[in-house]
């Protein structure tokens, strides 16, 4: 049964791969043209663009989230009271789709309605929070969307981790009277690697992928100021009728997954259980 | 998880000075962090109780001065997606018409799946499992086309089978990991006593295996709805106008209407479009979070 559906994928997956090496616009044809759709790939403004705005989105928002999460577990993990309370809080936005995500900061952000209006109204009539119509603003406005989406995703993973660690390391750290702080950076982290790993990987992949929370928010506007890759390839495909360099897009996308995932699921599996698989 | 207790803070002796800054710090923090997470809840909440007079004076924070339910009645019953005006519940109802059976044979194939390969030697069995586990996270956007092509020539494209094949299609390779995971962990003897008893593939699978998967059947029941529900993409591309999942329908809301933007009936939909992944939230608790950390890379 699996095996049916592997082949499936592996399938439609060289089927892709296939046509990003033809000349295919709204039909897809059986000739082979090389690598002239890459190259007409980024040649492609547009193209090139989206891929910047992926850099900058995942980078500010991989860096934000761990950040953020992170400290969010380390402070619950501090006895607090309420503190389911606070973890229901912070990790809500996840279970919520993208699209919500997405809407719900457009509209917080709209410059008539939103916070701007509000401050406004306070008597600051300079106020500007324009970012998501301001081509220099609007992937800051993206990512602090998906930053409250994601970063209690990092909390959960980081709390589990956090609850798993031996007591008698506490301890042996008090006794030694090593400050807090020096013991959860380098004593505590490193123990979480695999969690930390896991977050990561998972944010990642979520970011390349991204495509639902930008069409909710500014279907890649103003202008071209915030197209992402996922966005090109399915523009290119239903829209534009071009299907050759749809595939070629979809083909670098499905390359640079499987360099952040090769290493990390070889790690994760097949080193450490290598003798008993 | 059990909590495990942690010996160095003691909460019945008198703290010192620096230790209730401290923990002043830790409640500002907490506290300030909260109030920005729950703001859209918030915000949305609020604003779906307003009247349009009173949204356009522009304070989103405040509280509604007439409270009413128009906009949530509106949203569920009039809104226009596109061009026809009949609400979200259209796309309630088709979400709920492609979440179940999308849902129920992807577990139950990612059932079968895992038993299969953790207790039956497939051969290859290795090589499958590698591919599944890039399988999972491979981006949409490779497979669309020629699922596209496929389901065409099938004559099923835009429709309702389309997009719960599709749906149990993706989410084959996650949902056999989780339950191949589960099952390595359960005891090889109860199998092999079946196999000496006689029973075959299937009746080892009713009689024992199924029985002792209730706990990750609900991790997998979990991860599929809230999955399911939230996706977009697959939705606008293979569900077909018919269909189209509440999700998709909630963005041609907010999206596409001409004319001054009904911000409260927006708000409505948005909150009502996310019930019922919040509901399965906040009613299995910590069991979702297993569920995504299961999702991802660990078992």
């Amino acid at each position: 049964m699996a095996a049916v559906v592997i082949f499936a994928y592996l399938g439609t997956l060289a089927w892709s791969v296939r046509l990003s090496f033809s000349s295919s616009k709204l039909l897809p044809r059986n000739d082979f043209i090389g690598i002239a759709q890459y190259l007409t790939l980024f040649d492609t403004p547009r193209w090139l663009t989206s891929l910047g705005n992926l850099v900058i989105i995942a980078f500010f928002f991989l860096v934000i989230c761990f950040i953020l999460g992170t400290l969010l577990a380390i402070f619950i993990d501090q006895n607090v009271r309420a503190e389911s309370l606070f973890r229901t809080v912070f990790l809500y936005p996840y279970a919520m789709s993208f699209v919500v995500a997405g809407l719900i900061w457009q509209w917080i952000l709209n410059p008539e309605f939103g916070i701007q209006q509000t401050m406004r109204s306070f008597g600051f009539s300079g106020f500007v929070l324009d970012w998501v119509v301001n081509p220099k603003m609007v992937l800051y406005a993206i990512i602090m969307a998906t930053v409250w989406h994601g970063s209690g995703l990092v909390m959960a993973l980081l709390l589990a981790g956090l609850r798993g660690i031996d007591g008698e390391i506490w301890k042996a750290t008090r006794i030694d009277g090593i400050p807090t702080w020096r013991v959860y950076l380098q004593v505590i982290l490193p123990m979480l690697r695999p969690m930390i790993i896991t977050s990561l990987v998972l944010l990642s992949i979520s970011i390349i992928k991204m495509y639902d929370v930008v069409v909710a928010m500014t279907n890649g506007g103003p202008g071209t100021a915030s197209e992402v890759p996922a966005k090109f390839i399915m523009d290119n495909l239903f829209e534009r009728a071009n299907i050759g360099l749809a595939t070629a897009a979809s083909t670098v996308m499905l390359i640079t997954v499987m360099f952040i995932m090769a290493p990390v699921l070889y790690f994760q599996y097949f080193r450490k259980s290598g003798s008993s698989s | 998880m059990t909590r495990v207790t942690k010996p160095t803070i003691i909460v019945k002796r008198p703290l010192s000075a620096q230790q209730i800054w401290g923990r002043i710090g830790i409640y500002a923090f907490l506290g300030g962090l909260a109030l920005f997470f729950f703001l859209p809840a918030y915000v949305m909440l609020v604003t779906s109780f307003k009247g349009m007079d009173e949204i356009r004076l522009g304070h989103i924070f405040t509280l509604p001065q007439q409270f009413s339910f128009d906009a949530w009645v509106k949203a569920w019953t009039s809104a226009c997606t596109g061009l026809d005006c009949t609400g979200l519940r259209v796309g309630f109802w088709n979400s709920v018409k492609i979440v179940v059976p999308s849902m129920t044979l992807s577990i139950l194939l990612g059932a079968i799946n895992g038993y299969a390969l953790s207790f039956w030697k497939v051969k290859g069995a290795n090589v499958l499992f590698a591919c599944l586990l890039l399988g999972s996270f491979i981006p949409y956007q490779v497979f669309i086309y020629p699922l596209v092509r496929v389901y065409a020539q099938a004559g099923i494209y835009g429709s309702l089978p389309a997009i719960v094949l599709t749906h149990i299609i993706f989410g084959m390779p996650v949902m056999t990991l989780l339950f191949r995971n589960y099952y390595s962990g359960l005891p090889v003897e109860l199998f092999k006593a079946a196999r000496v008893d006689g029973a075959g593939f299937w009746k080892i699978f009713f009689a024992i295996i199924l029985p002792m998967s209730a706990p990750i059947t609900i991790v997998a029941v979990i991860m599929q709805v809230t999955a399911i529900w939230n996706d977009f993409l697959l939705g606008l591309v293979f569900a077909g106008r018919e269909n189209l999942p509440m999700t998709v329908q909630l963005n041609n809301i907010v999206n596409t209407t001409t004319g001054e933007r009904a911000y409260n009936v927006n708000m409505a939909a948005t909150m009502l479009t996310s019930l019922v992944p919040l509901v399965v939230y906040l009613v299995s608790g910590r069991w979702f979070v297993r569920g995504i950390a299961s999702g991802a890379v660990k078992g």
